[in-house]
């Protein structure tokens, strides 16, 4: 590991994680695991067809399973209110899944969209008389096939944060005029995020008041949503969730099951628990959009970019879904003289899509790395050397300030790590005994940015801090990151720190997603460390006292607290105003990213076309590194799913009838621990000066790029380029 | 049906029906949830237990086979990977850590009784290094990526 910083207190240290010893002995209680007296379970029966109406439903046979308390329909499951309609001026209505009012319409709107739910003294009873519901449908006809609509597809909704596009001269004209020119066609598939814990909820009334159990990545905008759909205050809801078994996004919206789970719990009168099966998880929860990519560059002789175009088109669902921004990196990556970015979509009758792990990056990365290399090949220059010939001094597009641009220096770095100069840059010139042997490189690109969060740090008199903030503890280790960074501010030892997460009775948290949190809780922490140690000083010059636990001590006061945030109706109103108007002037002022440089080696079967993944470098620039451990554990996270994305993960729809084919573990292929070389990840730590402690995110970078280095390698292994994706055997041979 | 099962070394009395799993027959008779239901058909590995120190995935067996078995859960694990895992950053989410402690030890066992994996050459077991860590562990996926770590808390309590 190199590092820029030198860490004198706890931030920079490779501390182990807090919650470690929790999760290694089974005493980490996930939310499928909370009991109550008198616990339901529910199992959801899903629709067969991808739209149309439901003409019949029979339930008695599902009645008459021994243990069966009730079967909720359309016909008889208790109101619910309409879905919030989003607005940018509230993030909480982000969060819907879909639009979709369950069960209180006979419509459907996708294949697997739920139809009823089975409610049963336990969850043998729920599944087996789910199973036995039967259901008419009158189908409408429904478009489903995502390449057959590529022809329909419109511009996406473009707004100011997410622009669908970008263009600077004429980049069209520059193409047909360039001396050396390609234009290429790429397609990625659906994906689906599985995190290894399967979706589930626990749901309990108490008169008016409800209490959920849930993984989520938004505690915060879930309380919210389920406020709405219930017409609750949103005091009168309390989400808990100190665990998240995985998100990359797929626990970042409302989806059926949660809803249904407290519906049927408000039916029945009972506490319910609803685990989704692994098939529950595909059939409810959206998945990463399909895209079909055109990337197109032109170049001078020397390699000099003069025209990049890339377009995408995506698809979401008719009932919702997130516009994926596929042709971000390819605004900020190269100094091309001309670009024309485009995205387009389809809406299709198909559960909406939702963000996985860098959206619009993961997939984007791949399509322009891809086309970079192809470029370096037409020129005869070497794809490392082509990329630092064409790397901006400032943002290509409109000459905006990078906040901390230190891409060339991480493919310095990584080329002398990983040995890039052994490569004989020949497709097929490398070999290992009769194994074809690749090397390739791709870049990573990530924005950054922060939320807002509202936090409570207090410091007691026996020299202990207590931090609170109901942010979300999806794996990254934020507990640990966070208590790193309260002790170095209030200069007490790492240990004296405790922080309490996952609860939305507690501040209010940032959502995890977009790389955002750590940035997030850190800059309200910060924040709040200043406020004490103001009121501490004030309070010495009273008392006297070497250190703070004898200022408190001697003016007789247990503990001192400090607040950022306030929890009121009109606090989140100038809470979400304020975020508005940082997020506007920020993005006036610069262009923030963190960025790295991965390099791959594969070999390839030269008889069966099987790739396996050898070695991997990788050198990032996340900003300030706060825990070096998890830091690295989250880029090698990123980069192992991208394997996946590159070699083996495709979520199939029947184009015909819309239908998840592949709906488990079994036929989705993530890649396993034989999958896996070492990964060797490390940071260039220099800080990004416009963030809060320096810190970028690092959730997301490691899987951008992946993809395109390993199928750049599989070129330089076999000659062969695959731009369709997963590189699968068949394409190789 | 009455069964008597031998769980992290105490005697258990349970009724259960003949179709139900050892992992329901855990996790929600006998409230041991450390145990993890990731996939329920035998696919992740999040579920395994050991019986009589050989790993199974319990969503596969049923309960009313195990009778008279000593099965140990991670409940009942009390090993040095435990805290190497931690060292190693060997996890992150957590969910599939129990399944990949109790498949190590399992797998450690297998390894020490000589028994060959994919990736054995000749059959002559020999060290067990990263590749056939790997390879022996592959039957417990980790979406969060963590299997560097993995391998490395394995090779040390292999050591």
């Amino acid at each position: 590991m190199t590092t820029a910083q030198k860490p004198t207190g706890a931030v920079g240290k490779p501390l182990d994680r807090v919650d470690g010893k929790t999760k290694t002995t089974g005493a980490a209680e996930f939310a499928a695991e909370h009991t109550y007296p008198g616990l339901a379970h529910a199992a959801l029966v899903h629709a067969t067809i991808s739209r149309g109406r439901i003409t019949a439903l029979h339930t008695d046979d599902a009645s008459a399973v021994p243990g069966v308390i009730t079967v909720l329909t359309h016909r008889n499951a208790p109101p619910l209110e309409p879905v919030p309609k989003t607005s940018p001026l509230d993030l909480s209505s982000m969060v819907s899944g879909t639009s979709v009012d369950y069960l209180q319409t006979d419509e459907v709107y996708w294949d697997g969209q739920p139809i009823a739910v089975v409610v049963a003294e336990n969850a043998a009873a729920a599944n087996q008389a789910a199973a036995l519901v039967r259901a008419e449908y009158a189908p409408s006809e429904a478009a489903v096939d995502f390449t057959g609509a590529e022809a329909n597809a419109r511009p996406q909704p473009s707004s100011p944060i997410m622009p669908a596009g970008a263009k600077k001269g004429d980049a069209e004209e520059a193409l047909a005029a360039a001396p050396v020119a390609l234009d290429l066609r790429f397609t990625t598939p659906p994906h689906n995020h599985n995190a290894l814990e399967p979706h589930a909820t626990v749901a309990v009334w108490d008169g008016d008041r409800l209490t959920v159990h849930e993984p989520t990545q938004a505690i915060d905008w879930f309380r919210a949503h389920l406020a709405a759909r219930f017409g609750l205050p949103a005091d009168d809801v309390r989400v808990l969730s100190p665990f998240v078994g995985g998100g990359f996004g797929g626990k970042g919206a409302v989806w059926p099951g949660t809803i249904l789970t407290a519906l049927a719990a408000r039916a029945t009168g009972r506490p319910v628990r609803l685990a989704l099966s692994r098939e529950g998880v595909y059939r409810t929860v959206g998945g990463r959009t399909p895209s079909i990519q055109r990337v197109a560059v032109g170049a001078s002789h020397d390699g000099k970019l003069t025209a990049l175009v890339h377009t995408s088109v995506t698809r979401t669902g008719r009932v919702g879904g997130f516009p994926e921004p596929v042709t971000t990196q390819s605004q900020h990556l190269y100094a091309a003289e001309n670009i024309l970015l485009e995205q387009k979509l389809v809406r299709l009758d198909l559960l909406p899509n939702i963000p996985m792990r860098a959206p619009g990056e993961a997939i984007g990365t791949f399509a322009l790395e891809c086309a970079i290399d192809e470029l370096a090949y037409e020129l005869d220059i070497d794809p490392i050397e082509l990329r630092l010939r064409n790397e901006p001094e400032a943002n290509p597009l409109d000459g905006k300030e990078f906040s901390l641009r230190t891409l060339a220096e991480s493919y310095r770095q990584g080329a002398a790590r990983f040995g890039w100069h052994e490569r004989t840059p020949e497709p097929r010139s490398m070999r290992d005994g009769r194994w074809l042997v690749g090397m390739g490189a791709a870049s990573a690109y990530h924005p950054a940015g922060y939320f807002t969060a509202d936090i409570t740090v207090r410091l007691s008199a026996d020299g202990t801090v207590l931090v609170r903030c109901g942010f979300q503890e999806i794996g990254t280790g934020g507990a640990t990151a966070q208590a790193q960074i309260a002790a170095d501010a209030l200069s007490v030892p790492f240990q004296a720190v405790h922080v309490e997460y996952g609860d939305s009775a507690l501040p209010k948290g940032p959502f995890a997603g977009g790389s955002m949190q750590t940035a997030t809780v850190a800059a309200s922490l910060l924040e709040a460390c200043k406020k004490l140690k103001r009121s501490l000083r004030t309070m010495a010059r009273r008392t006297g006292g070497d250190s703070h636990e004898e200022v408190l001590r001697r003016a007789n006061v247990p503990h001192i607290e400090a607040k950022v945030g306030s929890s009121t109706q009109l606090g989140r109103k100038s809470d979400q105003a304020r975020f508005m108007l940082r997020l506007a002037r920020d993005r006036r002022r610069w262009v923030r990213a963190s960025t790295g440089a991965h390099f791959c080696q594969v070999r390839v079967d030269p008889d069966t076309g099987e790739v396996r993944v050898t070695r991997w470098t990788g050198v990032f620039s996340i900003g300030t590194v706060v825990n070096p451990k998890s830091a690295v554990s989250q880029l090698r996270g990123g980069i192992v799913m991208g394997l996946g994305m590159a070699l083996s993960e495709e979520t199939l729809v029947d184009p015909r009838t819309g239908r998840i084919m592949n709906p488990s573990l079994s036929e989705y292929h993530i890649p396993v621990h034989a999958d896996v070389p070492p990964i060797d990840v490390s940071f260039l730590g220099t800080p990004d000066p416009t963030m809060p402690g320096g810190i970028l995110g690092a959730g997301e970078l490691g899987i951008t790029g992946v993809a395109a280095a390993v199928a750049n390698a599989v070129h330089h292994a076999t000659g062969k380029r695959v731009r369709d994706l997963p590189i699968s055997v068949d394409k190789l041979l | 049906m009455e069964i008597s099962l031998r769980i992290n070394g105490s005697a258990e009395t349970l009724e259960v029906q003949p179709q139900v799993s050892l992992l329901d027959a855990l996790r929600d008779q006998l409230g041991l949830t450390g145990t993890k239901k990731g996939c329920d058909q035998g696919a992740c590995g999040a579920c395994t237990v050991l019986s009589d120190g050989a790993r199974i995935t319990s969503c596969l067996a049923l309960a009313v086979q195990y009778e008279g078995h000593e099965i140990t859960t991670i409940e009942g694990v009390d090993h040095p990977l435990q805290e190497a895992l931690v060292r190693a950053d060997g996890l992150q989410c957590g969910y599939c850590t129990p399944g990949q402690i109790c498949s190590a030890i399992g797998m450690l066992a297998e390894h020490k009784e000589g028994m060959a994996s994919a990736v054995t050459e000749d059959d002559e077991v020999d060290e067990l290094d990263e590749e056939e860590i790997r390879e022996r562990m592959s039957g417990n996926l980790c979406r969060c990526g963590a299997y560097n770590g993995i391998v490395e808390a394995i090779k040390e309590v292999a050591g």
